[in-house]
């Protein structure tokens, strides 16, 4: 099992000649990934370690069954690329890129929304099901499959979760990376159902960061969950301060501190961890209780 | 997404190295201006000369500190004056003076309005709705955030369809706005929408959306533009807030903050950069200012990064790097060219974990600097060496 991504999905990668492009494909393709195809618009004909690259997704998509695609591409030319892959036809589109304007964001998501098609990020690592798919920029190194699901807004983070779960011996399941900006494909709560349904997962690893609601909606979700569910947020630190405008006030509501966030997670059931390092030790004790 | 942009969007605080793009009111107005909302007549002025010029054109005014700040009434901020004499007397007390901290170098003089209600109308990016909202309220005015929910109108237009004006309409009748006015306000509302498009605007907004004399006018704008679209965007007139340092943090694609503390911080993203700033407080640490290297870090901006943080004379540099798409080689490598081109006067304590991290580690090694794998052990030593101890 795993979600959204395994051992039989076909991957696109999209501005795979880039030196960011090339050298996650080196290290996707030794993790096992299935890269099929590459995209780079002027570079058609040419090949990466043997992988075909074409001008278009389009052409690609002719040549090749793809289930899945990843860009490398720069920030500005990221909307016109997410866009070309969902035409496509391609149902799952992984964003790496930063820095794209959240208006264009804004316009990846509800074009993805129209047409069925999940966004991972933008602005995330991407999405690991251990031992079977990796697509993204992870070091092959932090997972080894097992029964821990995690969805994470924050990258370095998860990679300290993750490696340090693996360290303990304990593995993953599928591991996701919402992204880091404001707008993004999928929520917490989209991913937490992924996961309860989830035959392989036990438990569940959220981590978070102050700010947005995304926590506090996937309290009212974990409720109902009949799976373990430990949290990170971080942020503790943050001083309060005050803000320009209201919208953001009116918008939250109050909502978006971290001690809201935690007191809401703990009220729903959540073992939260003071510090990161502190999780993989609240996972193995739920596994163990939850045996 | 940046650390410093988190704090800012989420507790307010400004800190520095924000590089959110906002707009001084008068900006502001003459964006909205641009698309079709009335505004009061008036015009910012930096000088007393300009002031008395444009009071005298327009009779009794208001003069409005221009800083990026809210309650600037209650500051003492905005002032108001019925002849020319007047308003030069407020302009001299306002010019070159601090509000809510922040110096006033221009003051926006306009045409006094005579308010007879107050609303609220503001465009912006709902993360969690993933789309653009709509806020309106028949409650706007200095308290709208303890507006209670019942008197606040939310909608999210689709953003592929815009803000059809059957949809402006709706909220118009939500608010329960006179008939006579339904159309005007729905106008208004589609060009408020528009700039916030056109623009690539996080915020715009309008408080109070002023009905004076059988008019709709905005008293008063605070634009936001997205700092990522500048690229598209290059036309807007924005405040740079940022100091050197920060201009320079920011060229390298590095997100700067300064806190006041006695360790200097370095890690690559923002969550990451979080948690050490947590875990350095949980351990009794105080960070001295911190750096977000980001992704994808090269030698030279390391390099860069590392002059920086000795620029705040820390008594101990942490770096924390997680490597994803950021390689630890790299990181290793700049290091140690800095290490040589010049020496380092505080003790070092790196972390370096992640991709590439055996080359990484060797190298640091190999030049005699000690490297750990346990980020809870490397704070807890940093922890030490800048407590003295």
């Amino acid at each position: 099992m795993a979600i959204i991504v395994n051992e039989h999905t076909n991957v696109l990668v999209q501005g795979i000649t880039g030196n960011q492009g090339t050298f996650h494909t080196r290290q996707m393709v030794a993790y096992g990934t299935n890269i099929v195809a590459g995209v780079s618009p002027g570079k058609g004909g040419k090949e990466v370690d043997g992988i075909p690259v074409y001008d278009s997704v389009r052409s690609a998509v002719d040549h090749h069954r793809i289930d899945a695609s990843v860009l490398f591409v720069p920030a500005r030319l990221a909307k016109g690329a997410a866009v070309e892959a969902m035409e496509a036809g391609i149902k799952v589109v992984v964003v790496i890129t930063e820095h794209i304007p959240v208006h264009d964001e804004m316009e990846i998501v509800s074009f993805a929304r129209n047409r069925g098609v999940t966004i991972i990020g933008p602005n995330t690592f991407g999405i690991v099901s251990a031992g079977k798919c990796k697509i993204g920029v992870p070091s092959n190194s932090f997972f080894m499959p097992g029964p821990v699901g995690i969805v994470s807004r924050s990258g370095t983070l998860t990679y300290e979760v993750t490696a340090s779960l693996t360290a303990l011996g304990i593995g993953q399941s599928t591991v996701v990376g919402l992204g880091g900006d404001r707008v993004v494909g999928l929520s917490f709560v989209d991913v937490l159902k992924m996961l309860e349904k989830d035959a392989q997962t036990r438990a569940v690893v959220l981590i978070g960061e102050i700010g947005g609601n995304a926590e506090e909606e996937a309290a009212k979700f974990i409720r109902a969950m009949t799976k373990p569910v430990v949290a990170y947020i971080a942020g503790k630190s943050a001083p309060p301060g005050k803000r320009m405008g209201h919208a953001g006030a009116i918008i939250e509501r109050g909502k978006g501190t971290f001690q809201g966030k935690v007191a809401t997670l703990q009220a729903a059931g959540v073992a939260v961890a003071e510090l990161p390092m502190d999780v993989s030790r609240l996972v193995s004790e739920s596994l163990r209780e939850a045996m | 997404m940046p650390v410093e942009k988190i704090f800012h969007r989420y507790y307010g605080l400004r800190l520095r190295g924000d590089e959110q793009v906002k707009l001084f009111e008068y900006m502001g107005k003459e964006l909205l201006a641009g698309y079709g909302v009335p505004v009061p007549r008036g015009r910012a002025a930096g000088e007393l000369r300009e002031v008395a010029e444009i009071a005298g054109k327009i009779g009794p005014v208001v003069i409005k500190s221009q800083v990026l700040s809210g309650k600037r009434g209650k500051a003492g901020g905005i002032k108001f004056a019925s002849t020319p004499g007047d308003a030069v007397r407020a302009a001299d007390e306002l010019l070159g003076s601090r509000i809510n901290g922040l110096p006033v170098e221009k003051v926006l003089v306009e045409q006094k309005l005579n308010i007879e209600r107050e609303y609220y109308l503001a465009v912006a990016v709902d993360g969690a709705a993933k789309k653009p909202v709509v806020i309106a309220s028949s409650r706007g005015g200095m308290d709208i955030e303890e507006v209670p929910d019942q008197y606040i109108v939310k909608v999210h237009p689709d953003i592929e369809q815009g803000l059809p004006f059957d949809l402006a309409l709706d909220i118009c009748k939500k608010l329960e706005i006179e008939e006579r006015y339904q159309n005007e306000m729905a106008g208004i509302m589609g060009n408020v929408y528009q700039v916030f498009r056109a623009k690539d605007a996080e915020l715009v907004e309008i408080n109070p959306l002023v009905f004076s004399e059988g008019i709709i006018i905005a008293a008063d704008a605070k634009v936001v533009i997205d700092d990522e679209a500048l690229f598209r965007q290059q036309e807007i007139p924005y405040v740079d807030e940022r100091t050197p340092v920060e201009k320079q943090a920011y060229e390298l694609g590095l997100s700067y903050v300064e806190l006041d503390g006695n360790i200097a911080i370095m890690a690559n993203g923002a969550g990451i950069t979080m948690a050490t700033l947590d875990t350095i407080q949980h351990y009794g640490g105080s960070p001295a200012n911190f750096l977000d290297a980001g992704g994808g870090t090269g030698m030279e901006a390391t390099a860069r990064a590392l002059e920086i943080l000795l620029a705040a004379n820390p008594r101990a540099i942490f770096i924390n790097i997680f490597g994803g798409i950021t390689r630890c080689d790299d990181v290793a490598n700049a290091f140690v060219k800095v290490k040589e081109s010049k020496p380092i006067p505080v003790p070092v304590v790196i972390r370096l974990v992640g991709t590439n991290q055996a080359e990484g580690q060797k190298i640091l090694r190999d030049n005699g600097i000690g490297v750990y794998e346990s980020m809870e052990e490397a704070v807890v030593k940093v922890v030490e060496l800048a407590s003295g101890n």
